[in-house]
């Protein structure tokens, strides 16, 4: 299922023949390790998927190979839309929780800044 | 039981700086993984861990730390930082006089890593290929800057001197010489802030007298994927909260020299009486504290930068969410 005509695919689904809809590749082009591997980890945090992985099929053309293999039957595209919507949840709530501590930040007069680091724990002694 | 509980906490959350090499390095709490966790992505136990803390913050660099955030998703918008947030850069220098020793591909070159302080959100990234080259590009898509710079020699020199800023005027061409040269409604929409090069001082060339540069350039939108020069930051790199534990207690002329390997402030040293012998020092990192340090280059203040980087991450879940949909209903 590539495009027709001149439209450039983005995004093609691979499945081997005879293999159920639970084992399926995607093609994401235009993509690299940036979206690869931040959605692998949350389709891996997902308790339906039995397999996740991505590669980089080869370093000059920006595509990869993102494979997905569920259990119990659920069809491979399901985990991949509710990783893709976490990831966008996720960045909504950085984003706003990025908003809302710039903000405090420029109310408290002056600015704190402060971290402990390193935390260094343990006894140090010194022989008067 | 405990020291297994111990292990297993120390395994999920922690990278160990061993003499020889990292452990513990790969994210390990993916659902079934560890028996009696539960692993599963909760956005709100997500949402409740979750803190950003800035703790630096000026016009040209920040610092902040995330809280509860896995390396994957930091590492993303590091990425996307560095690679993915649109400038606008030089792009097409048109050289009608360079009689300078610097070559025209150099000069060209040297001009399109200016930083250009232009807010890229304004602009329109430009189609290429439906144009020739006479085609000067909209209001909405370039910024034309200009560069007209002739060196002579300065008629009230000393006879003898020799240092050639009191011989020449002109002599160095700096950013500052660089011009901008509003095309359509961009006098009206940039009427207050400008645009121009974000620092004045950088050398572009030398000259001696009777060179001149006559140069006209158009100013595009890019990302840094495509070239250098449009990545908005110096760098933007981020680290893991480094946790110290001395296992066992430094005395006498260790604790100073101990005391001397780090920053100062880092260690206070007791005056106890006591024994002691060598210490044992572990370094780990906490796996979920990230300390993310982004230096702009000026054209956008880091805070933006951030979060056109969050936003640029997001847009791309929408557009393979979009293919998706789309495909489905194919």
């Amino acid at each position: 299922m590539a495009g027709e005509g001149e439209k450039k695919p983005v995004l093609e689904m691979v499945q081997a023949d005879g293999a159920d809809e639970g084992c399926v590749t995607f093609v994401l082009h235009d993509e690299d390790h940036t979206l690869g591997n931040s959605l692998r980890y949350l389709i891996m945090k997902n308790g339906d998927v039995d397999f996740c992985g991505y590669t980089i099929t080869h370093p000059s053309e920006s595509k990869i190979n993102f494979r997905i293999q569920t259990r119990g039957g659920v069809a491979a595209t399901e985990p991949l839309r509710r990783g893709l919507n976490e990831l966008s949840d996720v960045c909504q709530h950085v984003l706003n929780t990025f908003q809302v501590s710039l903000r405090v930040r420029s109310e408290q007069s002056p600015p704190v800044s402060c971290r402990e680091e390193p935390a260094i724990n343990g006894l140090i002694l010194i022989c008067g | 039981m405990a020291a297994i509980t111990k292990n297993v906490e120390e395994i999920r959350n922690r990278v160990i700086l061993g003499e020889f090499g990292v452990k513990n390095v790969h994210t390990t709490d993916y659902p079934g993984n560890y028996p009696g966790y539960d692993d599963t992505w909760d956005l709100e136990k997500f949402q409740k861990n979750f803190r950003i803390d800035v703790v630096n913050l000026d016009e040209s660099s920040m610092e902040f730390d995330m809280v509860g955030i896995d390396a994957a998703i930091a590492n993303a918008f590091r990425r996307i930082l560095l690679a993915e947030v649109p400038t606008m850069a030089i792009e097409k220098v048109f050289i009608y006089n360079n009689t300078s020793i610097v070559q025209d591909e150099v000069l060209a070159h040297r001009l399109g890593l200016i930083p250009i302080k232009a807010d890229p959100r304004l602009f329109e990234y430009r189609n290429t290929g439906d144009e020739t080259v006479e085609e000067e590009g909209s209001e909405i898509d370039t910024i034309q800057l200009q560069l007209k710079i002739k060196c002579s020699r300065n008629p009230r020199a000393s006879k003898d001197s020799s240092d050639p800023r009191e011989l020449y005027l002109n002599h160095m061409v700096y950013s500052k010489d660089i011009k901008w040269v509003p095309i359509g409604n961009q006098a009206d929409v940039f009427v207050d802030s400008g645009i121009g090069p974000v620092h004045d001082d950088i050398l572009v060339a030398q000259l001696r007298p009777g060179q001149e540069l006559d140069i006209t350039m158009h100013c595009v939108k890019g990302i840094g994927k495509d070239h250098a020069k449009f990545s908005p930051v110096a760098t933007a790199s981020y680290r893991l909260l480094p946790e110290i534990t001395l296992l066992e207690p430094v005395e006498g002329e260790m604790a100073e020299r101990l005391k001397r390997c780090f920053s100062r402030g880092v260690i206070e040293l007791e005056d106890v009486n006591g024994k002691s012998e060598l210490t044992n020092l572990t370094r780990h990192l906490k796996n979920i504290i990230i300390i993310f340090t982004v230096e702009s280059t000026g054209i956008l203040p880091p805070d933006v930068l951030v979060t056109e980087a969050v936003k640029v991450l997001m847009t791309k879940c929408q557009r393979f969410l979009g293919e998706l949909d789309s495909s489905e209903m194919e």
